[in-house]
């Protein structure tokens, strides 16, 4: 580490008993529902490596739950969050499996939202609390929750990175990352713009406006991370 | 105010600017972070609540956890101290039932401050919380020896490992009774220096601490390490408070302890690969929580 702060060492505040496979795991949950930003009614998991392993004595299938009900990884809730999810009729279940050649700790959502929209969510938990998602309905995405995150699914138009920046320059908002996948030339592409503040609603407004496009996600960021751990 | 990189670095900036190890830690997390005093004292005080929550629960009653593999341990010492038959007295006792329980609520997806890392989120509670009962302080001032504990801990975490993985649970279990005891020192009005001594002690006498948790759960052998680490930490503060310096100066300690970390084979690092995890008890408690072929 190589700049070290007075809370990274006494810290974080979280719900046991580990940084990776508990904490993480809220986190993961968490930014899962945000993307979907929607009423929730069905959550698979696809449990993968260690996560498929462990998730029962690390408490990761909890963790992951209660980051689904918009826990963060230090509500005392967490604990049931099990029994919560059933109170609230949100369909759940663990599927341990091998997604193939991903971080051990990473997990799969497949849900399906109130209007019966499915989503797939792949993320994985890297490490002291920090985390990645890596694909929103097969689309690479780079995400880590730090940042305000602006994502976007658009016809593979010409200029339309160009007009996205621009408005964003306009609004004063500094982009730290910005990764863009195309699966299939031509179709759709996803863009994932990592931004230094979050972004104010007229802005998402006027982004949705840009010709071609069909969806535009806004993430905040999800609770903090921390130092390593285990 | 200049970002002190080594111990040695540390001592010299406190000397020239008379001030303590807590002092310095606040005037740098104030001058970087943008924050008041005040912001920072309440967030540390937040942060001493939940120290101090996590070391009393099982203490209270008998907490387990997830997977039942620990458990009951803290609240078997407290009936113990209450009888007031202990060998070595009712600090040292105490301070091994707060860092069980500490444990015993992370084991039981409790809440805990990661201080430095989870497994280790009894030691520091533990030591400091007993030292401020016996001696007789305030939460202010043991809100103050938290920010010296943090000092010593920045050293570390910039020359050195805090994760198990890479460096062993010396880098765990040792930077935490290391940051103890330069804290609690500071807290007896001892000098930078002499807290800095007793890191260095902590570190020499935890030197080559391998990470073998069975099942890979932060449970066993990290609860009882948690106790000794705790009890590491008060001891060397008496040991230091006495006069008593470290031949080996603490970024030499440090350094070694870094290294010695590094050579561990990846079997002791947090891997489950060797130590006690795979002994046949080990293996047995693993197949109880997980299962054959996990
Ligand atoms: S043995 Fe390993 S997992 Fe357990 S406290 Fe030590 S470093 Fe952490």
């Amino acid at each position: 580490m190589a700049n070290v702060g007075v809370f990274d060492v006494l810290g974080p505040i979280m719900i046991g008993p580990s940084s990776s496979h508990t904490a993480g795991a809220a986190r993961l949950g968490k930014i899962a529902r945000t993307i979907v930003g929607k009423e929730i009614k069905e959550v698979t998991f696809l449990l993968h490596g260690s996560f498929s392993k462990t998730y029962k004595g690390h408490g990761t299938d909890r963790a992951l739950v209660a980051g689904i009900l918009g826990m963060n990884p230090d509500d005392a809730r967490l604990r049931s969050s099990l029994e919560l999810v059933k109170q609230q009729g949100i369909k759940i279940e663990f599927v341990p499996t091998d997604l193939g050649d991903y971080h051990p700790n990473t997990v799969k959502f497949l849900i399906k939202d109130i209007d019966d929209v499915t989503w797939e969510i792949l993320g994985s938990s890297i490490g002291g609390g920090l985390i990645k998602i890596d694909e929103i309905n097969g689309n690479k995405v780079n995400l880590t929750g730090e940042y305000p995150t602006i994502i976007t699914s658009n016809e593979d138009v010409p200029g339309t990175l160009a007009k996205i920046s621009g408005i964003l320059y306009d609004a004063g908002i500094n982009i730290a990352s910005m990764k863009s996948d195309r699966s299939q030339k031509g179709k759709e592409s996803t863009l994932t713009f990592e931004l230094d503040h979050e972004v104010p609603l007229e802005v998402v407004e006027q982004i949705k406006l840009i010709q071609g496009m069909n969806h535009v996600i806004t993430i905040n960021p999800v609770g903090g991370p921390n130092n390593e751990n285990c | 105010m200049k970002i002190a990189k080594s111990g040695a670095e540390l001592i010299n900036i406190c000397e020239e600017n008379h001030i303590s190890l807590s002092e310095y830690a606040i005037a740098r997390e104030m001058e970087s972070k943008g924050l008041s005093r005040e912001t920072l004292f309440s967030y540390m005080h937040s942060t001493l609540s939940v120290m101090r929550e996590a070391a009393t629960l099982g203490r209270e009653k008998e907490v387990y956890s997830l997977s039942g593999l620990i458990g009951g341990d803290a609240y078997k010492l407290q009936q113990y101290l209450n009888s007031g038959k202990s060998l070595m007295g009712s600090a040292t006792i105490k301070a091994m039932a707060m860092a069980l329980s500490a444990s015993e609520v992370n084991g039981s997806m409790g809440k805990i401050v990661a201080c430095p890392t989870a497994g280790s989120c009894g030691i520091l509670p533990a030591a400091l919380l007993t030292a401020g009962e016996e001696l007789g302080k305030t939460d202010d001032e043991l809100v103050q020896a938290l920010f010296a504990s943090s000092a010593v801990g920045m050293i570390i975490g910039m020359n050195a490992t805090f994760a198990g993985a890479e460096g062993g649970c010396q880098a765990e279990c040792g930077s935490a009774a290391a940051m103890a005891a330069a804290a609690i020192v500071e807290l007896m009005g001892g000098t930078p220096e002499m807290s800095l001594n007793a890191a260095a002690i902590v570190f020499k006498n935890i030197l080559g601490l391998v990470c073998d948790p069975v099942a890979g759960l932060v449970e066993i052998p990290c609860a009882k390490r948690n106790a000794s680490g705790a009890i590491s930490a008060l001891a060397t503060a008496d040991l230091v408070m006495a006069g008593v310096a470290s031949k080996i100066p603490f970024d030499d300690a440090l350094a070694a302890m870094y290294k010695v970390g590094r050579e561990l084979p990846k079997e002791l690092r947090e891997t489950a690969l060797g130590g006690v995890a795979i002994t046949p008890t080990g293996l047995k408690y693993k197949e109880q929580v997980f299962g054959k072929d996990a």
